[in-house]
């Protein structure tokens, strides 16, 4: 394959770009995809934050998962770095720790293809009785 | 940090909380002075001269999730390690320029680590905002402009997987021509 080195030469790409976009659901709505937020603060990308939102991007469409990749700041969970909050539509966000390239794939596998909750789940979101 | 992609990506996240529009990212590799020289500036809120005399004070952050801000910080320790130093110019409502020198030879200077990467993961998540890259190298150089991206794509998302995939490629073919 060509080299890509000038917007000229990314025309094919973005022409099947623009097919693919074509053949899924005209309905689909950003609020009905995954959302996935990567920590990328200070604490996030000395622990390789970078790497782990890369390898989400390039490894979920592979996967059959279309989903929004995005960055957000510090959540304050600094030892568990990198942190990745993950929004299933119509479900409560999950954040999990200790999110390496090798657990990226991990969360893939299992979470969002199989709803299957892995290790490192910081528990930020749950009620306690008092408060429900 | 493990490289100085690493460190642009930090000091960029800094120009996103300021509201930056507009971030301007400048690497020059200049052999003959010894210089690695990377210049990051923004058209954000900026800072007062009070705020700029704080923020290379770890102790010191915007931030309300933790109390130490590490990233200005770091640049320095990691610039002044190499004989190098960082300045920080900034007013209110003129946004912020970061320049940071490291001696090119010393051997305490990161790996430049993989900029390209680093360039498109941050326009990817920042579809707003434009990112101008700059790379110098005493052969040439060349300059990225997520602006012009956006453009030609018209109604493609930059943050397609296999349009930055494309573009990551774009710019270290255009980096790999103006290696020493």
């Amino acid at each position: 394959m060509e080299k890509i080195k000038s917007l000229a030469d990314l025309k094919r790409i973005k022409e099947n770009v623009q097919a693919k976009m074509d053949l899924r659901e005209k309905s689909e709505q950003v609020e009905e995809l995954i959302q996935i937020k990567v920590a990328m603060a200070t604490c996030g990308i000395a622990a390789g934050s970078k790497e782990t939102m890369t390898y989400f991007i390039d490894h979920l469409e592979e996967n059959g998962i279309r989903a929004v990749v995005t960055q957000t700041g510090c959540m304050g969970y600094c030892y568990a770095e990198p942190t990745v909050e993950i929004t299933k539509p119509g479900k409560e966000p999950l954040v999990f720790g200790d999110v390496t390239v090798a657990r990226a794939g991990e969360i893939i596998q299992k979470y969002l293809k199989h709803d299957e909750l892995v290790e490192g789940i910081i528990p930020v979101n749950y009620h306690t009785i008092h408060e429900s | 940090m493990q490289d100085l992609s690493a460190h642009i990506m930090d000091i960029a996240q800094n120009s996103i909380r300021a509201r930056a529009t507009r971030i301007e990212i400048d690497v020059e590799e200049r052999i003959p002075r010894d210089a690695f020289i990377i210049t990051i500036r923004d058209n954000g809120e900026g800072m007062d001269a009070a705020t700029v005399a704080r923020v290379t004070d770890p102790f010191f952050t915007s931030r309300t999730t933790r109390k130490v801000g590490l990233g200005i910080p770091l640049l320095k320790q990691n610039a002044e390690a190499t004989g190098g130093s960082v300045t920080i110019q900034s007013a209110p409502g003129e946004g912020a320029t970061v320049r940071a020198f490291f001696t090119y030879s010393h051997l305490d200077r990161p790996p430049a680590g993989d900029i390209p990467g680093t360039i498109v993961l941050l326009v990817a998540a920042n579809p707003g905002v434009e990112v101008r890259y700059r790379h110098v190298t005493d052969k040439g150089e060349y300059t990225f402009n997520s602006r012009e991206v956006k453009d030609f794509l018209g109604d493609v998302p930059l943050d397609d997987p296999d349009i930055v995939a494309a573009l990551r490629e774009m710019i270290a073919e255009n980096i790999k021509e103006i290696e020493i």
